[in-house]
């Protein structure tokens, strides 16, 4: 299996050599845009398989502490599988091979000797659609936390406000705990599941399209969250709405057919791209 | 002028004619569809109606006491049907106690960790074991299993389980191979393949970003199992041992094959015994008498009344959970 991948993966390099100047574009933006921050997580030559086919080519970008990198790009471009990468969500399924580095604090996490449950209660991840567990409001949040911490009850329902007020939603159901997560509205429940992400008190939030299922008083709401964690967080934001990528990341990443086109700051990706495909979509001209 | 009015008029007289013809065929297909919902009540009231109606004489003869007496005897004409209904529900106690645990670990070795290649030959194996007729499983249980179980494991059982005092009632006396144990078994092994196949198609309901999330907060495959995709498809797993369960108690053929058919009840679980549908079975054809031939048709209908309570409580407990998670 690996040497299937190892063929396709020097095959792909041979048949269609990187256009020159595309990765020294990238980065001579990253050397602008990462001066002086420390590097939460740091993406070296990635490649990704599905099966053989050969997803992300040669992705490598920073994530920067206490800051928020939004990944973007038209659909299939890639930016969820680089995200499912970060906490090793695609070991989950069969067929799927990441080859590259991966540093989380040094320390690369594609290794097979990473342990990945620990590696998933540091690197927390909200999805498109809210995931409520069949449980109560509570045991929602105090799910993850029982799993790798012992907490006294009174422990526990500190965590719990902590979590909830976190994520906004405490007001909301503090008298209500005890009632079914599925019982919220959908941006409740998307910033439960937010809330239930914190709880475990990772560094890392990877946000895919969190609020692509939401309408907008939502939308707002959770972005405003978003806006605020930023100051204890690495967060990492997938998402399709050119204007959320403009009004809440610090970074940005555009992709292209599996290609990391551009990184660089928020504001001079969108005012001032160097790439031409990078200014044709986010004029709205493709994508 | 004239002229559009006319063809007008005439297409409001066929949409109308269509509508009326609409409206005609939707009542004939409403009726049909109450008439053929109608049958199902009209059968269930007809077999309730002629299992009380046979079982009245036994009824009459023998009163409330039917239920709670073990003496079968065919000469003087004494019927009690406790003999049976202990063996039923114990055979199907440890049919249960068997088949669920082993169905769950097959279904969730199926869904959550099974490599891609092995996933379509369990499955079809799965669907094998179910199609097998129940008389095979009979002739298989005489011929193989007995033996085997008298030789090997009914010897072990005795010499370790059956020295602790307690417990150990349940496994003493000798070694016959057949037995209420051994029926209990091969129903275990029966009913496997209907639970297994129904909770592994209610696991798979599970949205992939359910569990994901699940998995994406650190838990391990057993806690995303045990506190995720088990609560989420509660009604379904219930469901699928509910249906394995109404197997367990109704099998007749391969029960009636090993179980000894003995109206008797002894403490211990591999003394041969007797259920109600391998009783019927067995002796319909030989019953002299009425009150023998309204015997058996009455512990028909107290087979009837066990299955209707182990669903009627199967709902309720069904209600009970879901008002508990506040659904």
């Amino acid at each position: 299996m690996t040497m299937t991948h190892m063929d396709a993966n020097s095959q792909a390099h041979g048949s269609h050599p990187m256009p020159p100047g595309m990765m020294a574009g990238a980065a001579a933006d990253r050397a602008i845009a990462g001066a002086g921050l420390p590097e939460k997580i740091t993406v070296r030559n990635l490649d990704f398989f599905y099966d053989g086919y050969r997803a992300l080519k040669s992705i490598s970008l920073p994530l920067y502490d206490r800051q928020v990198t939004a990944f973007i790009g038209p659909s299939g471009c890639g930016k969820s599988t680089l995200l499912r990468i970060l906490n090793r969500m695609y070991d989950l399924y069969p067929k799927q091979v990441a080859t590259g580095e991966v540093m989380l604090d040094g320390v690369n996490i594609l290794s097979p000797k990473q342990d990945l449950n620990l590696l998933r209660a540091r690197v927390g991840m909200v999805f498109q659609k809210p995931t409520p567990f069949p449980m109560s409001i509570y045991d929602n949040i105090a799910f993850g936390v029982k799993l790798y911490e012992k907490l006294s009850r009174a422990d526990m329902d500190e965590r719990v406000e902590f979590s909830l007020r976190r994520a906004a939603l405490w007001d909301e159901v503090k008298d209500k705990l005890r009632q079914n997560g599925m019982s919220l509205s959908g941006g409740q429940q998307q910033r439960l599941c937010i809330a239930r992400a914190i709880a475990v008190k990772p560094s890392v939030l990877l946000l895919d399209e969190p609020t692509s299922a939401l309408d907008p008083i939502s939308t707002a709401k959770c972005e405003e969250l978003i806006d605020e964690l930023r100051s204890d967080y690495c967060i990492a934001i997938v998402t399709h709405n050119m204007q959320q990528a403009a009004r809440i990341s610090n970074f940005t990443a555009f992709m292209y057919l599996g290609e990391l086109i551009e990184f660089g700051n928020t504001e001079e990706i969108f005012t001032n791209p160097t790439k031409e495909k990078t200014s044709e979509y986010i004029t709205g001209r493709f994508g | 002028m004239t002229e559009i009015a006319l063809t007008l008029t005439d297409a409001h007289a066929s949409t109308a004619r269509r509508a009326r013809r609409q409206r005609l065929q939707d009542a004939a297909f409403r009726n049909a569809t109450l008439a053929f919902a109608l049958l199902v009540l009209l059968i269930l009231g007809g077999v309730t109606v002629s299992l009380i109606d046979g079982a009245l004489p036994a009824l009459r003869a023998f009163g409330f006491g039917f239920v709670g007496t073990e003496v079968w005897n065919p000469v003087s004409e004494e019927f009690g049907a406790l003999a049976p209904i202990y063996g039923t529900l114990v055979t199907s106690v440890i049919a249960m106690a068997v088949g669920i645990p082993v169905s769950f670990g097959i279904a969730l070795f199926i869904t959550e960790m099974c490599p891609a290649w092995l996933k379509r030959p369990l499955g079809v194996a799965i669907e094998l074991l179910a199609g097998i007729p129940s008389i095979i499983y009979g002739i298989w249980g005489l011929f193989v299993f007995a033996p085997f179980m008298q030789s090997t494991i009914q010897p072990f059982l005795i010499n370790t389980l059956g020295q602790i005092p307690g417990i150990g009632n349940l496994f003493m006396g000798p070694p016959y191979g057949i037995g209420i144990l051994t029926a209990g078994l091969i129903l275990g092994i029966m009913v496997l393949p209907f639970i297994t196949s129904i909770t592994r198609d209610v696991f798979e309901t599970v949205p992939p970003m359910v569990r994901e999330s699940a998995y994406g907060l650190g838990a391990t495959t057993w806690e995303v199992v045990w506190n995720v995709v088990l609560p989420y498809t509660r009604t379904g797993v219930v469901g699928g041992v509910m249906l394995g369960l109404g197997r367990a108690l109704g099998e007749t053929m391969a029960v009636t094959f090993v179980i000894g058919n003995a109206h008797r009840i002894s403490s211990s679980i591999m003394a041969p015994g007797t259920t109600i549908s391998a009783s019927i079975a067995n002796e319909f054809t030989e019953a002299v008498g009425d009150v023998y031939t309204s015997s058996l048709v009455a512990l028909g209908l107290i087979l009837f009344l066990i299955t209707f309570a182990v669903l009627s409580i199967a709902k309720l407990m069904l209600l009970r959970l879901q008002r508990k998670a506040g659904v």
